[in-house]
């Protein structure tokens, strides 16, 4: 939670979040019985699993992202009909009735190109996801570099990479985005998925420096240090892998928000024009030029935007409430 | 406390100047490069050839920096191409500075009023039916895409019910005397009431979209903060010596668990923006959020580097005003 002390809470959270995965290594822990236990690092996984088992919210997170998965998997098998194909095209009616309405074989209709809604949605869920985790992924390697930068050389290397960080964080997350997407010349998939990881990069720095400059005072890091250990040995083998925590948690909750995110992308112009492959975002993004007349059409996609980034949120929330040491008494 | 702000205020420089230099950077960077941010894609070769003399772009990257700089730092940034063809870049900022202002005040209000509140009585029924479901509710509040949302509401409560004006700020038939450019206070200053009430009308449903994310972060940090409180010793020593729960809820909880949650509402500065880009676009509100929505799909980038400096320095300056009124508050953030 917040430090009342620290006045600029956006970097307390991050640093809180960091700060939880402290320690790590090694924790001593006072069970029911008043037997003290010390525990390794395997069982804090394992103490916050046996927590997550039952807890219900997760369970509905985790289940919501596992059937979103699965869909993403295997949806040409399920998708009825091929969602680039304009099946029901003489149906479209520009005047009065614009867009055929539902009808067997077609059960949501189908949009401005005659395409079966169904079919989109479903095949939609790939490339969602794909949006998704490699927005994360990409923001992950960014943040993870400039954090490991940062934490592990302290001096000068900390302060620039840090100021640079807070000047990215103090410009308004979409705007940035949208900055950055602006200077393809010509719009793609992946121009989307880079503006959304440039974002992120800032978050996950500061968290990952957060963590690992807990991790340089603790003793296995002094103790390695005294033993002769090369830097750095030091810096991959004993800090990294005892921070990656709270960024694990950030990047499940940093899924939801990529995909939001495309959405609003797609809304201001800067999405993928080429909608041979459908996405979610990019479907709610394009039906929002005449959704006053086929309201349908947005609303199909922004339930499913909705559910799937209530399903990751949901999953992160708890997973970061699991890890939080204040929450294992 | 000098000392906090004068250091504060150092840091904030450097902030500053590293944000001018990504800027310039950005610009450099723009398909076609600053001339063409600048004259737009259309410019003739000689006009552009002009132009990059003018500009000193055949000079070394420091000295390009430094006189970006220095046109910077006297507002000048050349004319917009796409949003209102012709206008100083920073006119179009000024001009609509105060509509977006005033939809996000209101926007604040609301969470504002409605998350620390709900907060506070989520905190202390702990896991009963309301905790749970407010905080669901909060977190589908941040999973719907703000912009849909907007949809919604316009669609709903304007276009079906006809309950609240479609886009706009004011109604074209009224004629309101300008004071302040906040459409709602100059009603009130001038006395012309159906302004006033019909500005009012026109902010609810954007002001309502535009709230739902600081609502909910406002409301998660108040939940949080107030259940940290509500375990503190001093909490327990107050109960213990007898004194009423009013007192103890007012003056020893609420008090002090709002401090990060002040914290957060200048944070919200930043988001309120990005809101803002998305909720006007759909009011048609002419704003600044507008003017970037519309900046990026006609490429207009001298609007842009405004739009993107002044959010910035804006973001930073209101969190500069929030540690220290911060500091203010609670003595203890002075000596760190």
């Amino acid at each position: 939670m917040p430090n009342p002390l620290n006045p600029n809470a956006k970097k307390q959270r991050i640093d809180d979040l960091a700060a939880q995965a402290g320690g790590g290594a090694a924790v001593l822990t006072v069970d029911d019985a008043g037997h003290i236990e010390e525990s390794t690092g395997v069982s804090l996984i394992a103490s916050a699993w046996r927590r997550l088992r039952r807890n219900p919210v997760f369970l509905l997170g985790a289940g919501i992202t596992l059937l979103f998965i699965l869909l993403a998997i295997f949806a040409p098998l399920i998708a009825p009909h091929d969602p680039s194909k304009g099946l029901l095209l003489d149906q479209v009616r520009p005047q009065s009735n614009p867009v055929p309405g539902a009808q067997p074989g077609y059960p949501l209709g189908a949009d401005t190109s005659g395409r079966d809604v169904l079919s989109r949605l479903i095949v939609g869920s790939r490339q969602t996801l794909i949006v998704g985790v490699f927005a994360t992924l990409f923001g992950l390697a960014g943040g993870l570099s400039l954090g490991i930068l940062a934490g592990a050389f302290s001096g000068w290397v900390d302060s620039l990479v840090m100021r640079i960080v807070d000047v990215m964080l103090s410009i308004p997350s979409l705007l940035l985005a949208v900055s950055i997407a602006a200077l393809a010349s010509r719009p793609s998939q992946w121009t989307v998925i880079i503006a959304i990881a440039t974002v992120q990069v800032p978050i996950f720095a500061r968290l990952l420096r957060g963590s690992m400059l807990a991790q340089r005072s603790s003793d296995h890091v002094l103790a390695a240090r005294a033993l002769g250990v090369k830097k750095s040995a030091i810096v991959f083998r004993h800090m990294l892998p005892n921070s990656l925590g709270p960024v694990i948690v950030q990047a499940t909750l940093v899924i939801a928000g990529a995909i939001i995110d495309a959405a609003a992308l797609s809304f201001l112009g800067l999405g993928n024009p080429d909608d041979r492959k459908p996405e979610w975002g990019q479907m709610l993004g394009k039906a929002q030029n005449n959704i006053f007349d086929n309201p349908a059409l947005a609303v199909w996609p922004a339930l499913c935007i909705i559910t799937v980034a209530l399903g990751f949120t949901l999953m992160g929330e708890s997973l970061r409430e699991a890890l939080d040491p204040k929450s294992r008494r | 406390m000098l000392r906090f702000i004068l250091r504060r205020l150092l840091q904030m420089v450097g902030v500053v100047f590293v944000l001018s230099l990504l800027v310039f950077l950005w610009l450099r960077s723009l398909p076609g490069g600053t001339v063409s941010a600048i004259l737009g894609e259309k410019a003739t070769p000689a006009r552009r050839a002009a132009l990059e003399k003018a500009l000193g772009l055949d000079q070394p990257l420091y000295v390009q920096y430094w006189e970006f700089a220095k046109r910077a730092a006297t507002g000048q940034f050349g004319s917009s191409t796409g949003v209102q063809p012709g206008v100083d870049a920073m006119q179009v900022f000024i001009q609509r500075f105060p509509a977006t202002l005033e939809l996000s005040f209101f926007a604040l209000l609301f969470a504002i009023a409605l998350g620390i509140p709900l907060g506070y009585m989520a905190a202390r029924r702990r896991a009963s039916w309301f905790d749970n479901l407010s905080v669901v509710g909060s977190l589908i509040g941040v999973a719907v895409p703000v912009f849909f949302l907007a949809f919604l509401l316009k669609y709903f409560f304007a276009i079906n019910l006809h309950w609240l004006p479609v886009s706009g700020r004011q109604d074209s038939s009224i004629d309101a005397t300008r004071v302040t450019d906040f459409f709602v206070l100059d009603g009130i200053l001038t006395r012309e009431w159906d302004a006033a009430w019909d500005a009012l009308k026109h902010l609810l449903l954007p002001s309502l979209a535009l709230a739902t994310i600081p609502f909910a972060v406002i409301f998660r940090i108040t939940r949080a903060s107030v259940l940290d409180v509500m375990d503190e010793d001093y909490v327990r020593t107050a109960e213990s010596k007898g004194l009423t729960n009013k007192v103890i809820r007012g003056r020893h909880i609420l008090r002090n668990a709002l401090l990060p949650v002040v914290t957060t509402i200048g944070l919200q500065t930043g988001g309120l923006l990005v809101g803002a880009v998305l909720t006007e676009r759909v009011f048609s509100w002419g704003g600044i959020g507008e003017a970037v929505a519309v900046a990026f799909t006609r490429r207009d980038y001298a609007v842009l580097q405004v739009c993107i400096l002044m959010a910035a320095i804006t973001f930073v300056i209101v969190n500069l005003l929030v540690d220290i009124a911060y500091a203010v508050i609670d003595p203890r953030v002075r000596t760190r």
